[in-house]
């Protein structure tokens, strides 16, 4: 029971919008997240939505508003890229430490300076640790189903915390292919009613909510943050297996692509990962033993089960499309080199950065990182570690 | 509207026993508020000293449902709160009247906060914004903002050897409101509670969104004796310092004019933040201040008989 669509990526995160219908969602536009609030804004033009849609005067404004909404007891979205996520990055944490469990498409898109409108992930990694869970998608269908998952993952009871879905700037918000939809009915099903404990709206039992919490109190509060955050691998597994009986595509926390007896293997997020499965399945047929390990859920990180899916490679290409400045490699690479730690790997592993600024990586690219890793292999960590894929030097 | 018996009477919906100085004119300013807009009302608040001293956790001073999110966010906030509510009582989740209320001082609001009051503003939400404004950003130390007077001593404009404290005259943050246009935009202070219990009192009926902006002496700020914060309140109306009036639709009313307009000076010198000024170096800071505040009483006056007629 599936439509088959032809949509960009922004039309898809809208069209999961349109069938999720929340009560409110607050927006500003920001390349490329443009495009995905003129669709829902038709949605609303044309009365298709029960949402109120706010169109706010900054992108500080449109989280303020979506926590003040969502803390009313709305179901309460917005969406952004880049510069805007940055604007609002102090409200971004404050959403997660209230419990508010909002959930924000976000279109990666590398941060200023200088200004660029294309793709990286710059804007997502530099709010990892703001406790929102993050989920990237490789296309416009995942990133369709991963917000329809979203909704149920951050109102778990269990959970409480919002979700950030991720796609690549322009890659896949504006690139049109072919998605199966879920019929109206089954996601109205699906997402249910959003019935909060505790609302602003509920006059009779009065809650204050975001009070002063000073050394005596704060630390604890961290601590049950942590909690929530711990549960959340379990409450993304069970939705995506629940997703999985609905939509006939079932999501886990990575994906192993030819991983099980893979000797050579890249770690990717986003849409980089559609390239890397073409070009395995080009040296799979050469024989080569390669594999794609693709994270889907970035925060938290499933560093056992990443483990655990790389302990049999012999050498590694982690690849990065941020930069964390001053630090020894990309944002995953680290998590990665870290998951391995005490584990008895003997992996090379290797750290490239791509893509910033919306650089094309190609199948070459991917191919010479894996030719790389044959060399690696025989011959351990090699000392430049961080290399660059695509850059001019 | 309510006499002040009748306000005396409702339940109080601020708790004692919070955190305020004694003699906090902007904790008076709350309670007259809340007396007025009764239990079904949403309230929020921009980091600030009513924040800080209302809900140290575990406690709070709120019988109302209340929120605090960030220092300049108080309008987007409360604009998301009350977007809900017009989503979840039209989906018949909700069914009861409830007002909104978002509070910031005036470092919340004429400065780090303006572009959100700003765009709440624009946007039409039926809510009402409530400037606490103490003239300077107490919470943190007693820093100037731009509402802080001309001529003010703080701890970033001290009064020393070569400038005279703050040397800019505020921000016409109230003239800013008006000229967007609402459908209500009021003055007022405490000291006069009547006066400020009608002012809220039209602004919540009014359909649309309502600003004000309530004068709330500061004792430890404008260092003046505690148990005077009444006093000065009422001394800035009457010397015409802080004219208390309303702009509903457009239209001016002044909801005092004193019988004998004070000088200035009377306001300004049983403050502490202003004693440099009476230095004869300085005596002409107080000139100025005295031909500003005429100025703007004049025009003001102007503009309601123009509006009126």
């Amino acid at each position: 029971m599936s439509r088959r669509l032809i949509l960009t990526g922004n039309d898809a995160a809208a069209e999961a919008m349109r069938q999720i219908d929340p009560d409110v969602v607050a927006a500003f536009p920001i390349t490329p997240q443009t495009e995905l609030m003129h669709k829902f804004a038709e949605h609303v033009a044309d009365g298709e939505v029960k949402a109120e849609l706010v169109l706010v005067e900054s992108e500080h404004s449109a989280m303020s508003a979506t926590v003040g909404a969502a803390a009313a007891g709305a179901r309460s979205m917005t969406a952004t890229s880049a510069n805007g996520l940055a604007l609002m990055w102090e409200i971004v944490y404050i959403a997660a430490s209230y419990r508010l469990p909002i959930v924000m498409p976000v279109v990666n898109r590398a941060l200023s300076g200088p200004i660029n409108i294309h793709c990286d992930h710059s804007d997502t990694m530099g709010c990892r640790d703001t406790g929102w869970i993050q989920l990237y998608s490789e296309n416009a269908q995942e990133v369709y189903d991963n917000i329809l998952q979203a909704i149920r993952i951050a109102e778990s009871p269990e959970v409480l915390l919002p979700v950030m879905v991720t796609f690549d700037g322009f890659i896949i918000s504006h690139t049109a292919e072919v998605l199966e939809a879920l019929e109206d009915d089954i996601v109205t099903k699906w997402v249910g009613e959003y019935d909060p404990k505790y609302t602003l709206l509920d006059t009779d039992n009065p809650m204050t909510f975001g009070p002063l919490d000073l050394q005596d109190y704060y630390f604890e509060h961290k601590r049950q943050q942590m909690e929530a955050m711990r549960e959340a691998p379990a409450a993304v597994k069970k939705i995506g297996k629940l997703y999985g009986e609905i939509s006939g595509r079932q999501y886990e926390l990575i994906e192993r692509y030819q991983l099980d007896d893979a000797e050579f293997v890249v770690v990717a997020l986003g849409s980089t990962c559609g390239t890397a499965k073409v070009v395995i399945d080009e040296l799979r047929a050469q024989g080569k033993k390669v594999g794609l390990l693709k994270i889907r859920c970035f925060r938290p990180f499933p560093e056992t089960e990443i483990a655990e899916a790389i302990k049999n490679a012999k050498a590694i290409a982690v690849l990065d499309r941020s930069v964390s400045f001053g630090a020894p490699g990309g944002p995953v690479h680290k998590e990665i080199k870290a998951a391995l730690f005490g584990t008895g790997s003997t992996a090379g592993l290797v750290n490239y950065v791509y893509g910033l600024g919306g650089r094309d990586i190609s199948m070459d690219h991917i191919k010479q990182t894996f030719a790389d890793l044959e060399t690696i292999a025989d011959s351990g960590t090699p000392t430049d570690s961080l290399r660059f894929l695509g850059l001019r030097e | 509207m309510p006499g002040l018996k009748q306000l005396a009477q409702r339940p109080d919906l601020m708790a004692g026993g919070h955190r305020a100085c004694a003699g906090c004119l902007p904790m008076t300013g709350m309670r007259q508020t809340l007396l007025t807009a009764g239990k079904d009302t949403v309230c929020g608040c921009a980091t600030g000293c009513v924040e800080v001293v209302t809900t140290i956790y575990p406690y709070t001073a709120w019988k109302t449902p209340f929120i605090h999110s960030a220092f300049e966010n108080s309008a987007a906030t409360i604009s998301g709160a009350e977007a809900a509510y017009r989503s979840l009582r039209r989906q018949g989740k909700v069914d009861k009247e409830i007002n909104f209320i978002a509070f910031g001082g005036d470092g919340g609001t004429y400065d780090i906060g303006l572009q959100a009051l700003s765009g709440a503003m624009e946007r039409g939400h039926n809510m009402l914004y409530v400037c606490y404004d103490n003239q300077a950003y107490m919470n943190t130390g007693i820093q100037r903002s731009g509402g802080t007077p001309k001529g003010t001593a703080t701890s970033t404009t001290p009064a020393g050897k070569v400038v005279p404290g703050k040397k800019q005259f505020p921000k016409p943050l109230t003239e800013i409101m008006i000229a967007h246009n609402i459908p209500y935009v009021a003055q007022c202070t405490p000291g006069f509670p009547k006066d400020l219990s009608d002012k809220v009192e039209k602004a919540l009926a009014i359909d649309g969104p309502a600003f004000i902006n309530m004068l709330t002496p500061c004792t430890r700020g404008w260092r003046y004796p505690m148990e005077e914060s009444m006093e000065v309140a009422r001394l800035a109306v009457e010397t015409c310092f802080w004219p208390i009036f309303e702009v509903e639709h457009g239209k001016i009313r002044v909801t005092r004019k004193p019988k004998e307009k004070i000088p200035v000076v009377k306001w300004l010198e049983n403050q502490g933040r202003f004693r440099h000024l009476f230095k004869e170096e300085n005596k002409y800071i107080i000139d100025e201040i005295q031909a500003e505040v005429d100025r703007y009483w004049e025009w003001l006056l102007k503009r309601e008989a123009l509006s009126q007629a």
